[in-house]
């Protein structure tokens, strides 16, 4: 369970990174280094030479601009726990994090290695699916946008070309006040989920839900927005029989099977994991905080 | 011996130079390098937890951090927890007190991860506790002696916080 072989290059600007990934054969890009490195102990990928980011400048920053948090691809996991401008504009995200591995994990993972490396159940891809949110990368002709539903090309095949580099993805925030939800099953604290589900709710005067986004993760290759819930949701007050009717229709979503549960199995889990991040959603409407 | 380069780490306040192969790991250099013995080595793929340190005073996997990767940083290691030879720290102490370990070999990740966590929130409750070592595995103690030498430790570092100086 060593790594293999490989030539080690450790550039500080973006601008060497891209020239390095355009020169080299069979390159990989190492982020935190949480999914690679373990890929590489168990020789699952075989690079002839590594391109290690984490000495690259610029990379890393939180900010908010134009309505939109802007996040650094380089930024830890850790950063945007702890990030109060994270926990205040896009809750959503803070909840999710804290169910992505484990505080030794996320004190090196990045938002960049997650969302290239695009784990079925990872947590910051369904975020990113749940808020629409676009992811600009870089390579030897400039910068590039990628809308979210576009990025995920296959299984774990992000839609950025092996010359590119992500360096930065922007989420829409959500005016406040807003509801939001994120739940998972997994069968330990940390592991990957079966499914997901990640809700935003935003409610009018009179308790009517005037927008929605549901998304499941752990489906399939890449997060589901249950648009059909999403709209039989606008225009109408989520009791709990409009939840528990409308999620069960997430039943027909495909799903795959796997060793860790068959295709029914998640299709359940869709109905439930949707309704319960709902419910969180709804919980937090301004209506419901007394 | 494929790719090397000169690496410089601080290693529980001693300064070390090692020429490293670049695919070395940093748990495999602590180790095999520096004979540093007392980081263990249970999955090498990021699950056990046993191989934690703290890497520039946060906890990490040196099993997925390379060697190369730690140059100029500075890096405690179990070895570095102790305040002397004949001295367990108060963490140490209520581990040996509330039957913390039995085998010992997740120990060392353990009290890493504890050091980190009771830094950050020196005053926890147990499902805190409980979530705060979820990345690290135990197969001796069901948990029930960790948790407890957790939160022992925890008052008694309180404690140690107020005595007067």
């Amino acid at each position: 369970m060593k790594p293999p072989p490989f030539s080690y290059h450790d550039p500080r600007t973006i601008g060497d990174a891209v020239a390095l990934l355009g020169r080299l054969e069979n390159a990989k890009l190492l982020a935190g280094g949480q999914s690679l490195m373990p890929m590489l102990n168990m020789r699952f990928v075989l690079p002839d030479h590594i391109i290690d980011l984490n000495r690259v400048e610029g990379l890393s920053f939180i900010r908010e601009s134009n309505g939109a948090l802007e996040i650094g691809a380089m930024t830890r996991q850790r950063e945007l726990e702890f990030s109060d401008l994270v926990r205040q504009r896009c809750p959503l995200m803070h909840e999710a994090i804290l169910q992505v591995g484990h505080r030794q994990t996320r004190n090196r993972g990045t938002l960049g290695g997650s969302l290239c490396h695009l784990d079925p159940s990872a947590e910051l891809v369904s975020v990113a699916a749940a808020l629409d949110a676009t992811v600009i990368a870089q390579g030897p002709n400039g910068t590039r946008e990628v809308a979210i539903d576009a990025f995920p090309v296959a299984y774990m095949t992000p839609a950025i070309e092996p010359n590119e580099i992500v360096t930065m993805v922007r989420f829409p925030l959500w005016p406040q006040p807003h509801g939001h939800g994120f739940v998972e099953f997994a069968r330990r604290h940390g592991d990957f989920a079966i499914v997901s589900a990640a809700a935003l709710l935003i409610e009018d005067g009179a308790g009517k839900i005037t927008r929605a986004s549901v998304t499941l993760g752990g489906m399939g290759a890449a997060p589901i927005r249950a648009s059909a819930v999403e709209q039989a949701l606008v225009g109408n007050r989520p009791d709990d029989k409009l939840l528990r009717d409308i999620c069960e229709t997430c039943r027909a979503f495909d799903a795959v099977d796997d060793i860790h549960a068959p295709a029914s199995y998640r299709q359940q889990l869709a109905t439930v994991m949707s309704r319960r991040a709902l419910e969180q959603a709804r919980a937090r409407l301004p209506s419901m905080a007394h | 011996m494929g790719e090397t380069r000169k690496i410089a780490v601080t290693v529980n306040g001693s300064r070390h130079e090692a020429e490293v192969e670049v695919r070395l790991t940093l748990a495999d250099f602590l180790r095999h390098t520096l004979g540093l013995t007392g980081t263990h080595l249970g999955c090498e793929h990021g699950v056990c937890g046993a191989c934690t340190i703290l890497l520039d005073g946060l906890t990490a996997r040196s099993c997925l951090t390379l060697a190369v990767q730690a140059d100029g940083c500075s890096i405690t290691t179990v070895e570095g927890l102790a305040p002397g030879p004949d001295k367990l720290n108060p963490l140490q102490e209520a581990f040996r007190d509330n039957h913390g370990l039995q085998c010992g070999f997740c120990t060392p990740g353990m009290l890493i991860t504890l050091t980190e966590f009771l830094r950050d929130n020196p005053n926890p409750t147990e499902q805190e506790v409980r979530i705060a070592i979820s990345g690290n595995l135990c197969r001796c103690t069901g948990y029930q002696g960790i948790v407890a030498a957790a939160l022992d430790a925890a008052k008694r570092l309180q404690g140690q916080a107020q005595q007067p100086a």
